[in-house]
């Protein structure tokens, strides 16, 4: 657990600096529509069905989601197909604010995203090396992202003294617990009669049970996940707002073309009988 | 536009007519366009074919870009189609252009296809034109899968390690066979390499080839018609077929229409929904390769899952693979199988009516069961769609015989609009 505190205080660090500059920072950590939208279920029974519904055409939100990418996750993950000046320039930060408060001291903007953490310890620590996160939103979808960070719950029978509904026995700690507290699963005890008539059991989660109380209230939790999935969707496909928006305009053009084709079409066609 | 070529005499001096006395463009425009005459009542089936002309020559040009940008190999393809879409200025749109034409290619193709299902295109003495189509459908086949590896993800990965295994269950060679495809003990660099090759260099040219021969061909016997009626056997008193009209202008204004049409729906998947759920782009393409994990579930691309449904649709592994290889090989056997005495579906019986029918749903539902799980009800369904599919071929030298046939009509059904 040493290490992760220590990713989590420069994290810490590195997130007061930005809350306090960055544009719609104020908004952080405030119960957004899109929360309350959702219609969860309190205790988690359904974290299956749980959808993130968020918008990549939200720049604030993904800015807030940059900001704790930084504090909370690039301690350990990267975006490795991502340049800093990219991510200024498409989320609208200004340079000094992208070098003084994001980019890694001895960093350049034209560098990826690259976590600081060496490959080899980070083998030796969790067993495996983080994986890169700049396609996962593509790759596993954002829902799943969303599901992942909102079921960690404690199982002291893992080395790291955590577990999770979407991805079971991760070797991923739970990095968030103190902003989002502390959560017990209880699980029911299935029995059904196998073909031989023996009993087979089966643990089925049921709910989630809070344990200690963490920084942010479960709303202010909620969003603070959104914000960081919106931001991972937002780098999985940096150009996907630029795509839809040149895009309605190249439909409207090609529905203007081929009105025009047909009418061309109408025209010779009117001499075959 | 002082020159024009269309439908004039040659021009006795000039640049136009320099040309003509060197290369023969007038003469060729004239044979291939203002003078070849197709029957005036093609319905919207008759769209496909040069859409699919287009879509090839979107996918050559798509395709060159990327060759600048791709970098070929284990360690950096993955990464190169990353930076294309990232940071090559309208990467993306190239990248999305090429990946959303390789579907859109397959659905062309398939329509234009089952147009010649329904319209008896491929019967006599249209048999070489229908075969060096469906040898275009075998190339574009190959160059799909090998095109599909070169982004290196970790479905290209598995679906090639499936799809190259295939080879493996011919006997005695087959072990040999799969390792000289691969060009190593496994899929690897090598493999990737040459499938590059393949797919850039050599697939292109043989189907740029055939092609060519499918268009003279076609040029020979001229179009099949809704009616299944030959134009050629009604002439004027010009030598003209009274029921047709010169293909240009009246087929290319006609058909740059559904190029429009083709294009809108194109750029709505390109801009709006280039995964287009999954289907066009697996999410577990988005990993990169890795031998040591397995997609949850291996499928290739929709346009191969009705062969591969059959496929798992046979516990025995090599009868599978057998199976279905003649899934696909049976079209060739079409101009043969078919024994009506009329071309077209609106002059055929119930019987023929009823069979291309089961036959499309047979194709579709298997393609969706291609895309499951191979477990219970799936591989039930999957079995019954095949022995379907199937009977569709095999029972036509005996259902189009004894099937009956409405009187066939002297002259092409047209109603102007």
């Amino acid at each position: 657990m040493r290490i992760d505190l220590t990713c989590l205080r420069t994290g810490l660090l590195l997130a007061l600096v930005a809350a306090a500059t960055l544009p719609g920072s104020a908004r952080g950590a405030e119960p957004t529509e899109s929360a309350a939208a959702a219609g969860e279920n309190k205790d988690g029974a359904d974290w299956k069905t749980w959808q993130v519904n968020n918008e990549v055409t939200d720049v604030a939100s993904v800015q807030r989601g940059a900001r704790n990418f930084v504090s909370y996750c690039m301690g350990c993950h990267s975006i490795k197909y991502e340049r800093w000046s990219r991510l200024g320039a498409d989320l609208g930060i200004p340079a000094e604010v992208l070098q003084k408060q994001l980019i890694p001291p001895g960093d350049k903007p034209t560098d990826y995203i690259l976590t600081t953490m060496p490959a080899k310890d980070a083998e030796a620590w969790f067993g495996k090396v983080p994986p890169d996160l700049s396609l996962m939103a593509r790759a596993r979808g954002r829902d799943y992202l969303y599901q992942f960070l909102k079921t960690f719950y404690v199982d002291s029978t893992r080395q790291t003294g955590a577990n999770n509904l979407r991805l079971p026995t991760t070797a991923m700690p739970d990095v968030l617990s103190e902003l989002e507290g502390l959560k017990r699963a209880v699980f029911r005890d299935v029995q059904e009669r196998g073909e031989g008539g023996e009993v087979n059991h089966t643990l089925v989660f049921d709910h989630f049970e809070p344990v200690a109380p963490g920084r942010l209230t479960p709303a202010q939790y909620d969003s603070f996940v959104r914000d960081t999935v919106n931001f991972l969707d937002y780098a999985s496909e940096p150009t996907q707002a630029a795509r839809r928006s040149l895009g309605l305009w190249v439909v409207l053009f090609l529905l203007l073309f081929t009105w025009l084709a047909w009418q061309m079409k109408r025209e010779y066609w009117k001499d075959v009988h | 536009m002082a020159a024009q070529p269309a439908g004039t005499a040659p021009a006795k001096s000039g640049l136009w007519a320099w040309i003509n006395k060197r290369l023969p463009v007038s003469e060729f425009i004239e044979e291939q366009l203002t003078g070849y005459y197709a029957p005036k009542n093609f319905n919207i089936w008759y769209f496909f074919g040069s859409l699919a002309l287009l879509v090839l020559v979107l996918q050559l040009v798509t395709g060159i870009f990327l060759t600048m940008f791709y970098k070929v190999g284990e360690a950096t393809s993955f990464d190169s189609v990353e930076y294309i879409m990232r940071e090559v200025r309208f990467g993306w749109l190239i990248r999305y252009l090429h990946s959303s034409g390789a579907s859109a290619f397959f659905i062309v193709v398939y329509l234009h296809m089952f147009r010649a299902l329904l319209y008896g295109s491929y019967k006599k003495p249209r048999e070489l034109l229908w075969l060096f189509g469906m040898l275009v459908y075998l190339a574009l086949m190959a160059e799909a899968f090998m095109g599909y590896v070169l982004p290196w993800g970790n479905m290209s990965f598995w679906g090639a390690q499936v799809i190259v295994n295939l080879f493996g269950t011919i006997p005695g060679i087959g072990p040999g066979l799969v390792e000289w495809i691969r060009g190593d003990y496994g899929i690897a660099d090598a493999t990737l390499n040459r499938f590059f090759a393949l797919h850039v260099v050599a697939l292109p040219l043989g189907l740029l080839l055939l092609v060519a021969l499918h268009l003279v061909a076609l040029r020979r016997t001229g179009s099949n018609n809704p009616d299944g009626i030959e134009i050629k056997e009604k002439l004027g008193a010009d030598g003209k077929p009274l029921d047709g009209i010169p293909f240009h202008p009246y087929y290319t204004v006609k058909d740059v229409v559904g190029v429009g049409v083709f294009f809108v729906l194109f750029a709505i998947v390109v801009f709006f929904v280039p995964t287009f759920g999954g289907l066009f782009l697996e999410g577990p393409n988005f990993e990169p390769a890795n031998p040591l994990s397995t997609p949850e579930h291996i499928a290739p691309v929709w346009y191969f899952t009705p062969f591969y449904a059959i496929l798992r649709a046979v516990p025995n592994q090599r009868m599978g693979a057998l199976l279905m290889l003649l899934a696909v090989v049976s079209f060739l056997f079409l101009p043969w199988l078919d024994r009506s005495p009329v071309k077209s579906m609106r002059y055929r019986g119930p019987l023929s009516r009823i069979a291309l029918t089961l036959f499309a749903i047979a194709f579709v539902a298997l393609g969706y069961l291609g895309l499951q799980p191979a477990e219970g009800l799936y591989v039930i369904l999957a079995r019954i769609f095949a022995v379907i599919y199937f009977a569709y071929f095999w029972l036509m030298p005996w259902y189009s015989k004894i099937d009956s046939v409405k009187p066939v009509p002297e002259r092409v059904v047209y109603h102007a609009h």
